[in-house]
């Protein structure tokens, strides 16, 4: 009986599963090209940043985000909702933030996510340029009496777990036949409290960072960044693939900023250069020709991202460069141009 | 549906109820569809998620497993390089630690909790109340919070390695962990390994014939020394005839830190330390609930056939408060196990931090990382049931 009764239950399960095959797979159709629909539909971007990390992503005083990964999603808010503030940011640890890209969560990641092979070809993302050219570099104790990253063998280095920096980290004192020992947190804020606290002889992660992370230590003038650089860090944002239209959107957002630096458009000339003469600038702005419309947007969509956010350096400058608190030099991210490696294609 | 009929057709006995009304039948029959439903569920849930991963490229087998990882790790128990060492070797290595803080820490809180329990019992005003205390403020606080807690005040008030707290014993202590000698054994120590074997079989057979000299001739023997004389003594004569095989790897200062000697990391002290310190203030109440449970009777009773305190609570209270306590108890260890993944936010290097954190993070297997962390959470929960619920049955009453 017992028996007659399980296997009348097996032909059932059976059946019905076999029944009901149509139905998931018409129902996993590609929601996956569709995100500036979704976005105008909706009413707001939804911006995966730091969980804080000054001169990047970093509530103000008032609440309102700033930084220069900020900048870039209210770049791209004010090309679609002429308003640079229709923006739901989602601040995202190192360790989650591809997870929430890749599901859907946020459309556009603007994270100081290193662009890798590996996350673009084993995560299914795609990085749309590169919006600051940073490197790893290591903080250390001034009382320690170490000058050079290579005079670190032995030392504790406390790191944020999930990030390149954690895999550089073993790489540099692999190749130069150093010992260390890592102590890797889930946030970039546990890993620099540890550090503080003395637990590590160093703290590593991109240049930049060390120098905002600085500021929150209990005595920042007692600590020291050493001058190599072990990495290549080429930061920028991320997309989802399979996108294309909303890619070119976000890459293109970027460049607009970079051409606006390049012919001197700012957010408080932009107005006047809309008379201006100058063909790039006339394309730029969207007063002639029509941009804008193979990606979804309006011919003024250049002109309203210079309105409301300014051009690149506008943005480096006041988030961190001599505006800011951290006073980064322009190095490397100044404009081709001037010595950097800030380039963008034209638009025509 | 169509199969029904035919199951029923052997069983065609005229005045019976028709097999479509039976209890059995109809039983089967909403099971069956409960389990089709349940089955259809989860294969649409996983044939959806799958779809879709591959739509948006996200790998969606295990063939990241075998890479290797390019990470390096602070407390292996394996051999782990960041050189060769592959994302499965990543996930042994967690999946050790966690096994390890959550063995240390049922120990602890157990040994801990079962004090803190009958301190509450206590007739001494002053020792119940502190235990009451404790119990009141570690239940009531969140877990996270006491675990950011002991990480800072186990590290803040340590010397740098430089200025390392000396303990007898060349044992260094500082705020990269306390650094103690290790021994190593030399070719020949296995002599006393055996030695040791010897004499715990040896102890039995003592054992059990003075049992049975007591039994026939009323004749006590001196059972606990003889034991620690063949526990000690044997493997002590051993050691010795095999010429002393034992030196110490004793810790030493060298640039920015202790090198040799085995290492116990703050990380992992202030994990164990939460949570035992944690799961102790549970299991006190439990133990307390166990032996209020035993009726007064039964020890005023064991007082009348003039067994002594300890003994009372050695042959009658406990034994009987167990049956209570066995089954919550199993719950807290569990919670011990599966609480222990909080060891992310200190730095603690468990299955979570390792495997769920960073390997996810490298490899973008999301899908994967998650159900592979989940399903080893579930066996060592289900493992650790098993094996309580196995002591359970042996303690339970038995009933007749």
């Amino acid at each position: 009986m017992k028996v007659r009764a399980s296997s009348l239950c097996f032909a059932i399960a059976a059946a019905t599963t076999l029944g009901f095959t149509g139905f998931a797979n018409a129902q996993s159709g590609d929601k996956t090209s569709r995100t500036l629909e979704q976005v105008k539909a909706r009413g707001s971007l939804s911006c995966g940043t730091n969980t804080g990390l000054a001169g990047f992503a970093l509530p103000d005083d008032k609440g309102n985000w700033t930084g220069i990964d900020v900048d870039l999603c209210r770049a791209i808010s004010a090309a679609i909702f002429n308003d640079p503030n229709k923006i739901k940011f989602v601040p995202l640890t190192a360790k989650d933030r591809f997870t929430a890209l890749q599901s859907g969560e946020i459309d556009v990641l603007s994270r100081n996510g290193t662009w890798t092979q590996s996350r673009e070809a084993d995560l299914g993302l795609l990085w749309t340029g590169v919006n600051y050219y940073d490197g790893q570099g290591f903080m250390v104790r001034k009382k320690l009496n170490v000058s050079s990253a290579m005079e670190l063998s032995g030392a504790s280095v406390c790191v944020q777990q999930g990030t390149t920096t954690e895999l550089n980290l073993a790489d540099y004192f692999r190749s130069n036949n150093m010992k260390y020992e890592v102590v890797a947190f889930a946030t970039a804020n546990e890993a620099i409290k540890a550090y503080d606290s003395g637990r590590c002889d160093a703290y590593t992660t991109d240049q930049s960072g060390l120098y905002s992370e600085r500021i929150k230590l209990t005595n920042a003038d007692e600590h020291l960044v050493l001058p190599e650089v072990i990495s290549k860090e080429p930061l920028g944002p991320a997309v989802r693939q399979g996108d294309d239209q909303w890619f070119n959107l976000v890459k293109w957002a970027h460049f607009v900023m970079l051409n606006a630096e390049e012919l001197g458009i700012t957010k408080a000339n932009v107005d006047e250069r809309l008379k201006s003469t100058v063909p790039e600038v006339r394309r730029l702005l969207g007063v002639e020709g029509d941009y804008g419309k193979a990606l979804g947007l309006t011919p003024d969509w250049g002109f309203r991202i210079v309105k409301h956010v300014g051009n690149y350096g506008e943005s480096f400058n006041r988030n961190l460069g001599e505006g800011s608190r951290l006073k980064i030099k322009r190095g490397l991210n100044a404009l081709w141009n001037k010595g950097g490696l800030q380039y963008a294609p034209p638009v025509r | 549906m169509s199969s029904a009929p035919a199951g029923a057709a052997s069983q065609t006995e005229p005045p019976r109820t028709p097999f479509w009304r039976a209890d059995w039948a109809r039983g089967a029959l909403w099971q069956a569809l409960l389990l089709a439903a349940f089955v259809w569920l989860m294969w649409a849930a996983i044939d959806n998620a799958s779809v879709n991963m591959r739509a948006r490229g996200v790998p969606t087998d295990f063939g990241f497993w075998n890479r290797p990882a390019g990470f390096d790790i602070n407390q292996t128990l394996v051999h782990f390089t960041s050189a060769g060492s592959t994302y499965g070797r990543a996930f042994t290595v967690g999946l050790l630690n966690t096994l390890l803080v959550a063995f240390f820490g049922i120990i602890i809180a157990s040994v801990l909790g079962f004090l803190i329990g009958v301190a509450r019992l206590s007739r001494n005003w002053m020792v119940a109340r502190l235990a009451t205390i404790y119990v009141e403020v570690i239940r009531n606080t969140p877990l996270l919070l006491q675990l950011l807690f002991w990480y800072n005040a186990v590290l803040a008030p340590l010397p740098n390695p430089r200025q390392s707290l000396e303990l007898p014993g060349n044992i260094y202590l500082n705020n990269r962990g306390l650094f103690v000698p290790e021994p190593l054994f030399g070719a020949g120590f296995d002599w006393t390994l055996w030695a040791l074997g010897i004499a715990i079989i040896a102890y039995y057979a003592v054992k059990r014939y003075a049992a049975r000299l007591r039994v026939e001739t009323t004749k006590r023997l001196p059972v606990g020394a003889i034991a620690l004389g063949l526990i000690i003594g044997l493997p002590a004569l051993a050691f010795l005839l095999a010429g002393a095989p034992l030196s110490w790897s004793t810790p030493v200062l060298r640039g920015f830190n202790f090198n040799g000697g085995v290492r116990i990391f703050p990380e992992f002290v202030a994990l164990l330390l939460g949570l035992s310190l944690y799961t102790a203030a549970f299991i006190a109440e439990i133990v307390r609930a166990g032996v209020l449970s035993v009726s007064h009777g039964q020890s005023e009773a064991a007082s009348a056939l003039g067994l002594p305190r300890g003994r009372l609570l050695r042959l009658v209270v406990i034994p009987q408060a167990m049956r209570v306590i066995i089954p919550p108890l199993t719950n807290q260890y569990l919670n011990l196990t599966k609480n222990s993944s909080l060891a992310v936010f200190i730095g603690y290097p468990d299955l979570v931090q390792v495997f769920a954190g960073t390997v996810l993070n490298q490899t973008g297997a999301a899908v994967q990382v998650i159900s592979i962390t989940m399903a080893v959470y579930l066996v060592i929960s289900l493992v650790t049931s098993a094996g309580m619920n196995l002591y359970n049955r042996r303690m339970a009453l038995a009933e007749r």
